[in-house]
């Protein structure tokens, strides 16, 4: 559906995009994940035919985006990092503008325009002027504008920023529920947003792919080792070396705010041991929980390690 | 071309939406009615003076009202075309439209031609608000039919020249104020280059927006200065074209 191939950019000395190549299939939804500055939006705009890269190919259902790209455009619904909104205009002219200039039929045209702003919450603004709403309005207007063409490929950059928690709650529903028979790539900064919805994780960083990978095995591969959090109200490095003597822990370090990330051994549990050792020794157990081995370490590892 | 119609349409619009489109048409309505109604004063006075008799056949509607008036219109112009114009492309980017459009299956000649059809729309009704003042003179009196049919025509194609130069220097910038002192900046090198020699003698001359006007406003249509307007107007959309297609190659 979506190929990506050695796609680079360049802005004069700066390397924004570094040969990047990925692919995705129909119904894949893909979170596109990267540290501020890393290239996404410079992809997704290059995706989405709004700037040619310098180097490579980009296929939407096998069309060139560059060669054609009035026909690639044309399978495309693109939310970008600021919904595109013309203030001036209501809502409802806005998206009969943006039926219109995406060719959708004219006889489709007001049907479509009601299912968006139906999907989107949005109905009941559909009267008023653009510039008036507010920021999570604006955000499922733009929303609403990408879906006006009935997209393959739904291309979103951020989409639940500057939304409210029951917001963000819908718009994941929302995506989740276009899924299946279109191709979403969504960029976030919030994880478990990805773990939730995605199929496919593409790290980048600093322009290149960092990490591509199917969900389903990111989570299995983090399977199997949980990770204890412990912090405990005496402090001292004795703890640590007592800790690392109990036989099936394999690895201790601190954490960011003075409490201990213990690491035990493959498939087993060391709480009961741990537990009975901070008892015993009197050191005041304020907290032992086991720490998600999540997408947000992975991430960081990811990022961490490609800059070193 | 149901494209151009759609962004045409948007655009007219969002001129109107704003007041800036009300703003436009009523001072360029009042400075050309004063322009106007300086020259029938000074006809009037004509009318005392003891060689008026003599001089009947130089000093006529013609000569002191209609020709002054439209020599007059074609400054107010070069005045007001770069505040049409100067929200036309920058704006687009400022509000992060500009992503909109250059990702929807049209054609980036459509989004120019719409957008300068437009600001071609306002600047005739700009001319045809103008034209009050002409109908009253032509009830009370009889100028001369052709040389007001030309002198328009020659208006209508000095203004769309303007126009084309505008949404170039639209395309230029971000920035609104910045397109509209860029756009006037153009207009008025073009106006001034030519001002020491007329539209045959020197290049320069030729070059000059407001020499192939004369013509127009003396009455005379030639296909030359319609050719010079009509090539102004393709190089300004041509450049617009080129700006904003190599911006996106950078």
């Amino acid at each position: 559906m979506i190929q990506v191939q050695n796609v680079s950019k360049r802005y004069g000395d700066l390397v924004a995009v570094d040969n990047i190549s990925f692919q995705l299939d129909k119904g894949d939804v893909l979170g596109f994940l990267g540290p501020n500055g890393a290239g996404k939006t410079t992809t997704m705009r290059i995706i989405t035919g709004y700037m040619p890269p310098t180097k490579g190919n980009v296929y939407i259902s096998d069309i060139d985006v560059f060669e054609d790209p009035e026909a690639a455009k044309s399978h495309i619904g693109y939310l970008p990092e600021n919904p595109p909104l013309y203030e001036d205009m209501i809502v409802r002219e806005y998206l009969d503008f943006v039926a219109e200039i995406k060719k959708v039929p004219k006889d489709v045209k007001n049907s479509r325009i009601h299912y968006v702003m139906d999907k989107c919450g949005i109905i009941d603004v559909g009267k008023r002027i653009i510039g008036h709403l507010s920021k999570g309005y604006r955000q499922r207007i733009g929303i609403a504008q990408a879906l006006i063409n009935d997209p393959d490929v739904l291309v979103l950059d951020e989409p639940t920023s500057g939304l409210d928690p029951r917001q963000i709650i819908e718009i994941r529903e929302l995506i989740q529920g276009l899924s299946g028979e279109r191709t979403v790539i969504l960029s976030t900064h919030i994880l478990p947003e990805v773990t939730m919805i995605c199929s496919k994780v593409v790290i980048i960083n600093k322009g290149k792919v960092a990490l591509e990978e199917s969900l389903e095995r990111l989570t299995n591969k983090m399977d199997g080792i949980e990770n204890i959090l412990l912090k405990t109200r005496y402090w001292g490095e004795e703890i640590q070396d007592r800790i690392i003597a109990i036989p099936n822990v394999s690895d201790i370090r601190l954490g960011l705010t003075n409490e201990l990330i213990i690491q035990p051994k493959k498939g087993t549990d060391i709480r009961e041991e741990l537990s009975d050792l901070i008892m015993q020794n009197g050191w005041g157990l304020l907290e032992m929980r086991p720490v998600v081995h999540d997408l947000e370490e992975v991430f960081l590892r990811v990022i961490s390690s490609e800059g070193n | 071309m149901n494209a151009v119609y759609a962004i045409l349409k948007r655009e007219l619009k969002s001129y109107f939406a704003s007041p800036l489109a009300y703003v436009i048409l009523v001072v360029f309505q009042l400075v050309s009615a004063v322009f106007f109604y300086l020259n029938l004063k000074g006809y009037l006075q004509l009318q005392f003076d003891p060689n008026f008799q003599l001089l009947r056949d130089e000093l006529n509607l013609n000569t002191v009202i209609v020709i002054p008036y439209f020599n007059a219109m074609s400054i107010v112009l070069l005045f007001i075309i770069p505040l049409i114009t100067m929200r036309l492309v920058a704006d687009e980017r400022k509000s992060h439209t500009a992503e909109l459009l250059f990702t929807s299956p049209i054609n980036l000649y459509s989004i120019i031609i719409g957008k300068y059809l437009a600001a071609l729309f306002l600047l005739v009704i700009m001319l045809l608000l103008s034209s009050l003042n002409i109908i009253v003179l032509a009830l009370h009196g009889n100028p001369d039919m052709g040389y007001i049919f030309s002198s328009y025509l020659g208006l209508f194609f000095l203004g769309a020249s303007f126009l084309s130069i505008g949404i170039l220097a639209s395309s230029l910038s971000g920035s609104q104020l910045v397109a509209a002192v860029l756009a006037f900046g153009i207009l008025l090198l073009l106006w001034l280059v030519g001002a020491s020699s007329d539209s045959e003698s020197s290049v320069f001359g030729y070059v000059s927006l407001i020499n192939h006007f004369e013509n127009f406003s003396k009455g005379i249509i030639e296909l030359k200065d319609l050719a010079y307007y009509l090539s102004v107007i393709y190089i300004g959309l041509f450049l617009t074209h080129t700006a904003l297609d190599s911006e996106r190659w950078r």
